[in-house]
């Protein structure tokens, strides 16, 4: 607007053209090239993240390994499967020792993404982890922050149902002191785990 | 020589107070406002931006007499998004824990207005070495600016600083502080600090001239 626009009749099309496909080829020849250096490495920090996880909502467990559905049992999984599955947790001899279920559901703000641990012996859950989740900070963050909260959840009945109570007043094997001042966001992670069992559960006890 | 070592100085300090792209220009204000939560993660964004930046500074006064005109904000769309997803890409393998955290602001720094007007008003006129030097100091003043209201949002708001917590158990943190509000509230007192300094350094200048004459 300030600058007089100089005449551009020299600068043809062509020329403009070019321009652009050449930036976008050498910018996609770029990002191409980096995406495959890093890839390893990012593949390797989730994978790593993941088994962190496993083995904290699974006490005990030396290795996993990923199960999925097939013909109604669980089955391993075979390599770079992208269906939905749960990992099994082994100990040193390679015996099941629990189940690390991951589930998904509405929180306050946002999608909450856990991991739950499950041992079909006692019929019990042996951990919970939040593995993403946007929560209000000072608050609904105490899903995660809060250890008596996180406590909660190691030896916790899973049978029929685990209740969330008001605080203090969780007394049966199953119920869940809920967080004060973040029972939208205790609930959700509750029912999160209750409808990652009715899945589940069934499928771990039927094979 | 010393001219330009010193033009190049003078271009290098002018974003770090004078032409401040936050205090002074308000510029870049979506990651100011959305990831000054703690400091380190404001660190962490005013890096990722310097990276940009700097890249794409270098690279479009380098190319500035041959980018046609009629399509060099695309050029330089095209220039930024790709700094950004390397950015991106890195961040990802080397410290994944700041991606999860910064999350969708890194892509987002494609849209900071603080970059593509470098390049417009900066760097596609001057030569690789000032257009370096500003991208320099623009870069160091926004992440200064990052900085400034991270720390402070994080020492009130979380009573801790880089994580380590200051005040003992006792302290009931201002949670507010690192929530959206907080981020507001703690920018406009910062911008009214600095307004504060800058008008105060504006009328010394100005005191000593009448006493010398």
């Amino acid at each position: 607007m300030s600058r007089p626009v100089p005449k551009q009749a020299d600068v043809s099309l062509v020329k403009m053209v070019l321009t652009l496909t050449l930036a976008g080829l050498l910018s996609g020849l770029a990002l191409a090239a980096v995406y495959e250096a890093t890839l390893p490495r990012i593949k390797e920090n989730q994978r790593r993240a993941l088994r962190r996880a496993v083995f904290e909502v699974v006490p005990g467990a030396a290795d996993m390994k990923r199960m999925v559905v097939s013909n109604d049992r669980l089955t391993e999984a075979p390599e770079e499967s992208e269906e939905a599955g749960i990992y099994a947790a082994t100990n040193e001899s390679g015996e099941i020792i629990g189940y690390a279920i991951p589930g998904r559901g509405i929180g306050f703000q946002d999608f909450i993404d856990l991991l739950f641990g499950y041992d079909p012996k006692s019929g019990n859950l042996t951990g919970m982890q939040i593995l993403e989740s946007r929560e209000t900070p000072g608050l609904g963050d105490k899903i995660f922050k809060d250890a008596d909260f996180v406590a909660e959840f190691r030896e916790l009945a899973a049978k029929p149902e685990v209740v969330l109570v008001p605080n203090g007043t969780g007394a049966a094997p199953n119920e869940v002191d809920a967080i004060t001042g973040a029972t939208i966001s205790s609930r959700a992670v509750v029912k999160i785990i209750n409808e990652a069992s009715r899945e589940w559960l069934p499928l771990i006890e039927g094979g | 020589m010393a001219k330009d070592s010193s033009q190049a100085y003078a271009e290098f300090a002018k974003g770090l107070w004078k032409e401040n792209p936050v205090f002074v220009q308000v510029l870049g204000m979506c990651p100011m406002l959305a990831v000054t939560n703690s400091a380190i993660n404001a660190l962490a964004m005013g890096g990722a931006t310097m990276f940009v930046l700097l890249g794409s500074s270098l690279l479009i006064s380098l190319l500035r007499n041959v980018i046609p005109k009629q399509v060099r904000i695309s050029t330089y769309i095209i220039v930024i998004a790709t700094f950004v997803t390397l950015a991106d890409f890195t961040l990802k393998a080397f410290a994944p824990a700041l991606h999860k955290e910064l999350g969708a602001f890194i892509s987002l720094i494609v849209v900071n207005c603080l970059i593509l007007g470098r390049q417009e008003a900066f760097a596609s006129r001057n030569t690789v070495g000032m257009a370096l030097a500003d991208a320099m100091g623009m870069s160091a003043g926004f992440l200064f600016a990052l900085f400034c209201l991270g720390s402070a949002r994080e020492i009130v708001g979380n009573g801790s600083f880089f994580g380590f917590p200051l005040f003992g158990p006792n302290y009931e943190p201002w949670v507010i502080m690192v929530l959206p509000p907080g981020g507001f509230i703690m920018l406009g007192l910062i911008l009214l600090l600095f307004g504060a300094i800058k008008q105060a350094r504006a009328k010394r200048p100005s005191e000593t001239a009448r006493k010398a004459a």
